[in-house]
């Protein structure tokens, strides 16, 4: 009976729990909507509008489809931290936290001490399976994170300064003391980058196969590293620097300066897209949230900033020096300072980052990097004696997408995924601030008088470009100087003709326009008629 | 403190056996994806250069006739067996799949200038400019059939002599009665050597004639005199009729909205016209050089094929002003018929050069059965592709078709012509008193008047 009532009801009232889910399905909706809806009230073209209208609700169903996905087939659920009674959550220690926690994930809180080979830096596979971790003196390790294997390990025997994944966990790129160098997994040596020159930080651009530098100098370069061509290379010009950090979001490079400044990049041009000032002193590191509006640097006078990208404004300013930042998959940030590293997280969802957790280490590790580990709550540290990582709940994305990153990829799902994103590699000209714009229309552009100054230098250049011209020797009498001279003359001035026709043109407007205003302004009404007619022949 | 961490065993999220499929998970979260748009737009990129690399719609000439093609026939009941007839006389049954003649029909003195089948696809009305209208069996394909060659010629069931030569026949989709065209419209029974009924309006021949696929009793045709006539045979008089200011070759019916037909016509564009409503097209269709032949629609109703003199056929869609496909091939000369094929995947043209040719409606398109991963890759190459086709790239590589030199120069000449011809007008406005000159709308202009 009851059944029944509630299906005769389904066009009408729904039961409380049907609303709630309905109510947070629309909720999720919006994350799929991408933006806001086309206004198809002003579309004059009726065939056109029922095109839209159709592909609007196409849009509509596919989200909902999408959210009810995201509801109720997926097959992990993320992590969490709770502190109960007076206890906060940062004061919680991971030894605690490993006690609570089953032995799988236990087993991923270690420290690796190899205390003379230097400062060690990681790098993450995108699907954070695979890890490189690279010492100072030069040991230049792979490790298989989910049995925590070591597939090889080499020593080059000469200063690594950064150590990248390319797009597998096959290659993997060091920055070594002249030169940047491409190896195998298996430890062989593959490319020797000698353009690039004495790099102190590397970046891997996933979707566009590009290879970013930056060396002692301050130049940036960018290397296809399926054909290995250099698709750009500039100057700085704001001397050594070796923060550097992609913004996943938009493929955009930014470095930060000892000025306190930031500047953005992109492969095709050789001016910055954004210079902005950060800091009042140098800039020590920088992150990027994973959804592209959030941007965390640090100062060297002690100052942690949170910016938003869209309009360049500084969010929050935190007290404290870091030495290295990441966010997480989640939005967690974690600093990173002499033996402290620091989680912070934004809890209310308006961008006010608190502490969340903190871990201390041993009082001599000197911290040199951080680094979130893909779809696990774990935080890699590659500190002076080696590396660690800790529990970090609520860090990272719980569900992975197959076809994105699969942490438990075969062989032949690794094949696969190398072709397909060898087909759809974007062109460097895709890099943009904003990369929803593509396919988009561009704003008509209005057209502008060029400035007098600009005239002018357009009028040199056009009476340079003749008196460049290299004149014919003529025989039989008819190469007099003279003549040539007048020649040239003549040439010049015609060069220079519309120039000035142009410019007697807006004179005369605006005389014309000052005489009008100028009288009416002398005379008062009473004298209007006297005023100066136009002379009659 | 409650605490809750990450943890997959790997037993969930791999698979057991080798004989296993692999475990697939998805996020559709477009945070995971970034640069998306970047992503697709190379992907609708490529996907614009394969469609281009697997072009080939020509799939085969079927040779026989001695003579030009003029008409053509297609069997509603029988997916392979096509007709055509010739201007010598000789009319042919294909097997189109084998791309052989099944039967051949000889028998008519001049040329064949109409075909059609009847409803249950067993009999052949074939009529001439000798004045005839005969009567032929249509064989019922069988397996031993297939797989004899023999022409099998036959004798005609019934030959109807009238008095002046016709020049087109259809047959009602539903119903045993048949129209002829030629002085004046007449309707015929199978069985009665007269025609039942007689329509006439003016002097002028009737060159074409077409049933409503939908109203057994409404006919369409189009006469010499420019005009396009609609007939109802249950009233006694025409019922309506429309000048234009060219004669109209061919006309087709919408299958799927038979109020709407389609017109071929000699100033080498198409005018779709709601019968209801005829002093304006509902849509002019742009792109032939040369006046056009023939016309046919397919059975989705969403696109149709034409003929035309200028050596090329055309693919548009119903609601479209210019040509989605071009098909020309160097041996094929005037195309006198088109038809498309009732699965809507084959367009058939007949031509001058007695050949009849075999094309793929989609030229692109994978013949064969697909598997499901197949045809999803195909839907999403489609989709991604018509959601950035504005852009210039894509828009270049998907418009581009090659054209041989004569047509290539005529369309440009045309152009040119027609760009002269609007431009005088605009200034011709701009130079008299404002309002004094009115434009017309395209699809008004060609129209002279309706008449009832």
């Amino acid at each position: 009976m009851g059944a029944k009532e509630e299906n005769g009801d389904g066009g009408g009232i729904r039961p409380p729990i049907e609303q709630e889910i309905s109510k947070e399905l629309d909720t999720n909706m919006k994350k799929y909507l991408r933006g806001e809806g086309a206004n198809l009230e002003i579309l004059k073209d009726k065939k056109l509008k029922g095109q839209l209208a159709l592909r609007e609700e196409l849009y509509g169903k596919s989200a909902k489809a999408a959210a009810k996905v995201e509801k109720w087939l997926m097959p992990s659920e993320g992590g969490y931290l709770e502190a109960e009674g007076v206890e906060k959550t940062w004061q919680i220690k991971q030894e605690a936290i490993a006690r609570e926690v089953d032995i799988l994930s236990s087993r991923n809180q270690y420290d690796i001490v190899l205390p003379e080979l230097g400062p060690y830096t990681l790098d993450f596979t995108s699907s954070g399976r695979y890890m490189a971790a690279a010492g100072r003196k030069g040991h230049l390790a792979v490790v298989d994170m989910k049995n925590m294997n070591l597939i090889k390990e080499i020593q080059v025997r000469e200063t690594v300064r950064d150590v990248v994944f390319l797009h597998n966990e096959l290659f993997f790129a060091a920055a070594q003391k002249k030169y940047p160098y491409i190896y195998n997994r298996d430890g062989t040596e593959l490319h020797c980058l000698k353009e690039h020159g004495a790099v102190l930080k590397l970046q891997f651009l996933r979707n566009h196969f590009l290879l970013v530098s930056i060396n002692k100098f301050g130049q940036l370069r960018y290397q296809d590293v399926t054909m290995g061509e250099i698709v750009g290379n500039f100057r700085t010009g704001l001397g050594r620097t070796d923060v550097m950090r992609v913004n996943p979001f938009n493929g955009v490079v930014s470095l930060g300066h000892s000025g306190g400044t930031v500047t953005m990049w992109k492969p095709t041009t050789a001016a910055p897209l954004i210079k902005m000032l950060c800091h009042q002193g140098p800039v020590s590191a920088l992150a990027f949230h994973p959804n592209g509006h959030l941007m965390a640097t640090s100062g060297k006078e002690c100052k942690i900033k949170i910016w938003d990208l869209r309009k360049y404004e500084v969010l929050q300013t935190l007290p404290g020096h870091a030495k290295t930042l990441d966010f997480s998959q989640k939005g967690l940030l974690a600093v990173g300072t002499g033996s402290f590293v620091q989680i912070l997280g934004d809890f209310s969802g308006s961008h006010n980052y608190s502490r969340y957790m903190g871990n201390s280490m041993v009082k001599g590790y000197q911290i040199g990097k951080v680094s979130f580990r893909p779809y696990e709550d774990v935080l890699g540290i590659g500190h002076s004696m080696g590396w660690s990582s800790i529990l970090v709940p609520g860090s990272g994305e719980p569900n992975f997408d197959s076809w994105v990153a699969n942490p438990f990829e075969t062989s032949k799902q690794r094949r696969e995924k190398e072709v397909r994103s060898l087909l759809d590699k974007l062109p460097p000209e895709t890099i943009m601030l904003n990369p929803s714009k593509i396919g988009t229309v561009r704003e008509a552009k209005k057209k502008e008088k060029p400035t007098k100054q600009e005239r002018e230098a357009e009028m040199e250049a056009a009476v340079e470009a003749v008196k460049g011209f290299v004149w014919k020797n003529k025989t039989k009498g008819r190469n007099k100087p003279s003549k040539k001279a007048k020649k040239k003359q003549e040439l010049v001035a015609k060069a220079k003709r519309p120039f000035l026709d142009q410019q007697l043109k807006g004179e005369q407007s605006l005389s014309t326009k000052k005489q009008k205003l100028s009288e009416e302004v002398e005379l008062p009404a009473s004298l209007q008629r006297f005023a100066r007619k136009k002379p009659t022949a | 403190m409650k605490v809750k961490v990450i943890s997959r065993s790997t037993d969930e999220f791999t698979r057991e056996r080798s004989q296993d499929l692999q475990r697939v998970y998805h996020n559709y979260d477009p945070n995971l994806r970034p640069q998306e748009k970047a992503v697709e737009y190379v992907r609708a990129l490529t996907a614009a250069k394969l469609e281009k690399i697997f072009a080939r719609p020509f799939i085969g000439a079927l040779d026989g006739h001695r003579d030009g093609i003029s008409c053509m026939a297609k069997n509603p009941n029988y997916l392979k067996g096509f007709f055509s007839g010739s201007m010598d006389g000789d009319i042919r049954l294909w097997d189109i799949a084998n791309r052989r003649t099944v039967c051949q029909y000889s028998g008519h003195q001049g040329a064949v200038r109409g075909l059609t089948v009847s409803t249950d696809g067993r009999i052949l009305v074939s009529c001439g400019t000798d004045c005839t209208v005969k009567l032929w069996n249509v064989p019922v394909a069988t397996l031993t059939d297939s797989d004899d060659s023999t022409d099998n010629s036959s004798e005609p069931l019934a030959v109807y002599v009238w008095k002046n030569s016709f020049w087109a026949v259809d047959h009602q989709w539903e119903g045993d009665l048949f129209a002829t065209a030629g002085a004046q419209v007449d309707i015929w029974n199978h069985n009665r050597s007269q025609p039942i009924n007689s329509f006439q309006w003016g002097t002028d021949t009737v060159i074409s004639v077409r049933f409503n696929p939908a109203e057994p009793n409404v006919l369409a045709t189009t006469a010499s005199d420019r005009s396009i006539t609609l007939y109802d045979l249950r009233m006694s008089s025409p019922a309506r009729k429309v000048i234009m200011r060219t004669k109209s070759n061919s006309i087709s019916w919408n299958p799927m909205e038979p109020m709407n037909f389609t017109a071929a016509n000699e100033d080498c564009n198409c005018y779709s016209y709601d019968s209801r409503k005829l002093d304006e097209a509902k849509c002019v269709h742009m792109g032939h050089e040369s006046a056009v032949m023939d016309i046919d629609y397919s059975p989705t109703g969403r696109e149709f094929v034409t003929g035309s003199y200028d050596r090329t056929i055309r693919i548009f869609q119903y609601n479209g002003g210019r040509s989605r496909e071009i098909y020309h091939t160097k041996r094929m000369q005037r195309v006198f018929c088109v038809k498309f094929s009732c699965d809507a995947s084959y367009v058939i043209s007949g031509s001058d050069d007695t050949n009849l040719r075999l094309w793929k409606a989609k030229a692109s398109e994978q013949l064969g059965v697909l598997h499901p991963r197949e045809q999803r890759k195909h839907a999403y190459h489609e989709a991604v592709k018509n959601r950035y086709k504005h852009l210039p790239e894509i828009k270049r590589i998907v418009r581009h078709r090659h054209l041989p030199k004569p047509i290539y120069k005529a369309a440009s000449l045309r152009r040119t012509m027609m760009e002269a011809e609007r431009r005088k007008a605009e200034r011709r406005k701009a130079h008299s008193a404002p309002g004094s000159i009115v434009t017309e709308p395209v699809r008004k202009r060609r129209i002279i008047k309706e008449v009832e």
